[in-house]
């Protein structure tokens, strides 16, 4: 115990260090300290803003906690210090500590507004997926198309999240972030995507694309991502609502291809559906 | 002098009942404080057990002991008993122990109430906790309630709003007793700009609390009767809307926040002057800081629901509205650091606790300003950065505040001095241990860990781990806390009746321990004078 003790005391302060010194990319366990910079345009723009308030906080806090230190220091009493209970007020201070604030603000309100007025300009989007979460999965229903399927938690994940399974987490590949059908989503494009839930409210959320949007029943929202091209890959995130029992066993999964690949992957799907589609026609599609 | 004589000489003829008598029907402020305090504490540690069950099975990856369900029960639980249980009913404590002593009043000014005010809880909370007994468990839709999700809860669904009722009506009342006392039982010559800095925090607290519990009274009363009674505020099946529900329950909930903070603010704005042996810096400026942010706390509330989906122009107001409430609390951080500057100062445990929460606190208004950013908060929203967020300026803020209070008063309370080092103990390992607990939270947030789960991906394993021995640290710290107020009840040495040689203040001016009832002749010009000196 005092052995783990030691160890998270020194890995604590080792990282807030690593933290300061360098974003990290890593992939798990010590070293994920920071957000992911992402693979989408706005997630690196989120990523910027994010660092960028970082350091201002570090710089105030750097004064703030120079200034509190200062103060504990130099002025002890055990040190002999003596009061100087005159000093009780001055106009001038008070105001030099609101407008510097102020005008930090306006600093970092500026870049943050044109960075959300980016994220809200949904204009021009390419392909259109509509996302419906339930208890507890998720629904994928390509627009315009008859491909639509649901996503939920991969067999193994759920085997091993079972109370007292008795499977180590550890031994199971990506434990709780795997899923049975990824969404498939092409790179290099503008993707929109359409989220609402049908029973209660959940979030959609992937951190390698920059954002969340809660899922919310007899409403739709709107949120797009533009992967870049050469990010080609599996992405995960979760749920970030609380949406009841398993809120914490519905993860997401996205599979980025290339556009090529995409069009390919998308007619194949396609020909799935009609497939089984064309014996009994009165099956219902989900679109 | 002669009032020291007087209230000392009439101490003897306080005609207190005796037995239980002397509680279930007390109208004495300090009895009910003690008995709000007392309450407080007690479900500070119910509360904390709940935190201990979350973090034990959030200890390592996997499910070890909890279904979910009564995990999301204990996360919901958890943070009602902390937030209508602990932190501010012991607020309600200090302000009734402290405001009459300060402003140099004999009592509250409503006695009744207060007596009611206090014994509600007891009621809301039997009901409250009595959910964990019911069929289908307790509430597990969070304490933010929002429907769908919480009209699915079963038995315990109404029990818990009948049981927010409660604690709402006993949080009004309480709010008004303590409007009309500081309006109308100020000693002649204590105008309010005299008035100690907790009073004023307080003040303007209880105005904040009349506006908005009967918001969130509201808001339960509709999900009430959208559960029961067919209507649909919040069905869009029927018209109503799910948002709705999340702007009226944040209309109540911000302000909420900082009814937590403000007193804390106060306590906070005595013990740095005492221990400074100096006057509070920029007094005035601290009462219009306190004002501004009571003012703009009504007006940020959507920050907690950027992602819900708002209009572009409803976005950017609610940023710029909330990275505003910066500018007043940078205000009263500078000040502080202004107060200290210069002075002379001493570590005793009031001080201690004071000063971390200077630090921390900071480091959870850093964590707010992020949040407020728009595009950043779309990635933190959820998350646990938001659980380091709020645990760093609820825990080592209003919490470490209230405790720095208790070390502050208790001698003037039982007339004892408690056990200094063992406080000091308690200090260092609160100090340590909630950092370990909630420090890492940040970076598990920013990783992409999601609050509110029972289980998580691997990766997140380590930081978790750590989260948790600091939990447990924490936690079993906190028992320090009853043992030294208990020692020093029993057995503590003869405090003076000033035991702090900076502390100014009319509380500092009746004997120790405090009359029974505290002024019962007001304070003469000279005597309020020399509190003055903030
Ligand atoms: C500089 C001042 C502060 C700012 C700018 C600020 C900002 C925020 C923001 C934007 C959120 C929403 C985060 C999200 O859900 O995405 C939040 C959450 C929260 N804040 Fe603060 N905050 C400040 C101070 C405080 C104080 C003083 C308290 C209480 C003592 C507090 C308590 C909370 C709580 C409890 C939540 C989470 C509520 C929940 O979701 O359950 N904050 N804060
Ligand atoms: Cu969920
Ligand atoms: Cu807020």
């Amino acid at each position: 115990m005092t052995r783990t003790m030691q160890k998270s005391a020194a890995a604590l302060i080792g990282c807030a260090f690593a933290l300061l010194a360098a974003p990290a990319h890593a992939a798990s366990g010590w070293a994920l300290l920071n957000m992911p910079e992402g693979v989408t345009e706005l997630s690196k723009k989120i990523y910027d803003l994010h660092m960028m308030i970082f350091w201002w906080c570090v710089a105030i806090g750097i004064f703030v906690f120079g200034w509190m230190i200062w103060a504990i220091v130099a002025f002890r009493k055990s040190k002999g210090a003596v009061a100087n209970t005159a000093m009780v007020h001055s106009t001038k201070a008070e105001i030099i500590w609101t407008l510097i604030p102020v005008g930090i603000l306006v600093a970092m309100s500026v870049p943050s507004a044109r960075v959300l007025i980016d994220i809200e300009d949904a204009r021009n989007t390419e392909l259109t997926v509509r996302v419906t979460a339930y208890q507890w999965k998720w629904q994928y229903q390509y627009l315009g198309t008859d491909v639509g399927y649901y996503s939920t938690l991969a067999h193994e994940s759920n085997t091993a999240r079972q109370l007292q399974s008795g499977i180590d987490p550890q031994t199971v590949p990506n434990y709780l972030l795997d899923v049975d059908h990824p969404l498939v989503v092409p790179a290099g494009t503008k993707v929109r995507l359409l989220i609402t839930a049908q029973d209660v409210i959940h979030a959609w959320w992937v951190p390698d694309f920059g954002m969340k949007k809660d899922a919310i029943p007899g409403l739709i929202n709107e949120m797009w991502i533009k992967v870049d091209t050469d990010k080609t890959g599996r992405y995960r995130g979760q749920c970030a609502e609380l949406c009841g029992r398993d809120h914490g066993f519905m993860p997401i999964v996205v599979d980025v291809l290339s556009k090529g690949d995409f069009e390919a992957w998308l007619a194949t799907q396609q020909a799935t559906v009609k497939q089984a589609a064309a014996p009994a026609t009165a099956a219902p599609s989900i679109s | 002098m002669a009032t020291h004589a007087q209230a000392a000489a009439h101490d003897d003829h306080d005609h207190k009942p005796h037995g239980w008598r002397r509680w279930v029907f007390s109208t004495n402020h300090k009895d009910i404080g003690t008995m709000y305090l007392v309450f407080a504490c007690t479900m500070f540690f119910v509360g904390g057990t709940m935190a201990l069950v979350i973090r034990a099975e959030l200890f390592q990856p996997g499910l070890q002991f909890v279904d979910p369900q009564f995990f999301n029960s204990m996360t919901a639980m958890h943070a009602l008993v902390m937030i209508f249980g602990a932190i501010m009913p012991a607020w309600v404590g200090l302000a009734n122990w402290m405001i009459p002593m300060q402003i140099g009043a004999p009592d509250m000014a409503l006695p009744r109430l207060n007596n009611l005010s206090f014994w509600i809880l007891p009621f809301a909370f039997t009901l409250l906790l009595g959910t964990l007994f019911v069929p289908g468990g307790a509430p597990a839709g969070g304490w933010t309630m929002y429907p769908p999700l919480a009209l699915q809860g079963g038995d315990s669904f109404p029990m818990m709003i009948f049981a927010i009722h409660l604690m709402g009506a006993s949080s009004i009342l309480g709010a008004i007793n303590v409007v009309v006392t500081i309006m109308n039982m100020r000693a002649p010559g204590m105008n309010l700009l005299k008035m100690p800095l907790f009073v004023w925090t307080w003040l303007i607290t209880a105005y904040l609390l009349v506006a908005v519990m009967p918001v969130l009274a509201g808001a339960v009363t509709m999900l009430l009767t959208d559960h029961f009674f067919g209507t649909s505020f919040f069905a869009a099946s029927g018209g109503g809307d799910p948002v709705m529900f999340q702007h009226i329950f944040w209309f109540f909930g911000h302000p909420e926040v900082y009814i937590m903070i403000l007193p804390a603010f106060g306590v906070v704005s005595e013990i740095i002057p005492t221990f400074s042996r100096k006057p509070l810096f920029g007094y005035e400026s601290m009462v219009y800081a306190t004002a501004a942010i009571g003012f703009l706390s009504f007006i940020v509330w959507a920050h907690h629901m950027f992602t819900v989906g708002m209009p572009l122009a409803g976005q950017l107001f609610f940023m710029l509205a909330t990275m505003l409430i910066s500018v007043p609390t940078g205000v009263k951080i500078f000040n502080w650091c202004a107060t200290m500057t210069r002075g002379s100062l001493s570590f005793e445990p009031p001080m201690l606790f004071a000063l971390a929460f200077l630090f921390l606190f900071t480091i959870g208004g850093f964590s707010g300003l992020m949040l407020a950013i728009v595009p950043a908060d779309f990635q933190y929203q959820d998350s646990y950065f938001v659980v380091a967020h709020f645990h760093y300026v609820l825990v080592p803020g209003s919490l470490f505040a209230i405790i720095g209070a208790v070390y502050y008063w208790l001698p003037k309370w039982v007339g004892r001095m408690y056990d200094q080092t063992l406080a000091k103990w308690h200090f260092w390992l609160s100090a340590i241990f909630v950092n370990v607990l909630f420090f890492p939270q940040h970076f598990l947030g920013l990783a992409g860990m999601p609050r509110r789960i029972p289980d998580y991906a691997t990766q997140f394993a380590d930081w978790n781990m750590v989260s948790s021995i600091g939990a447990f640290g924490f936690g079993f710290s906190q028992l320090l806390l009853p043992y030294i107020v208990i020692k020093c009840v029993k057995a503590g040495s003869k405090a003076a009746d000033r035991p702090w040689d900076g502390a100014h203040g009319l509380e500092w001016e009746l004997p120790s321990p405090a009359p029974f009832h505290s002024w019962e002749t007001p304070p003469s010009a000279a005597i309020i004078a020399r509190g003055a000196e903030h």
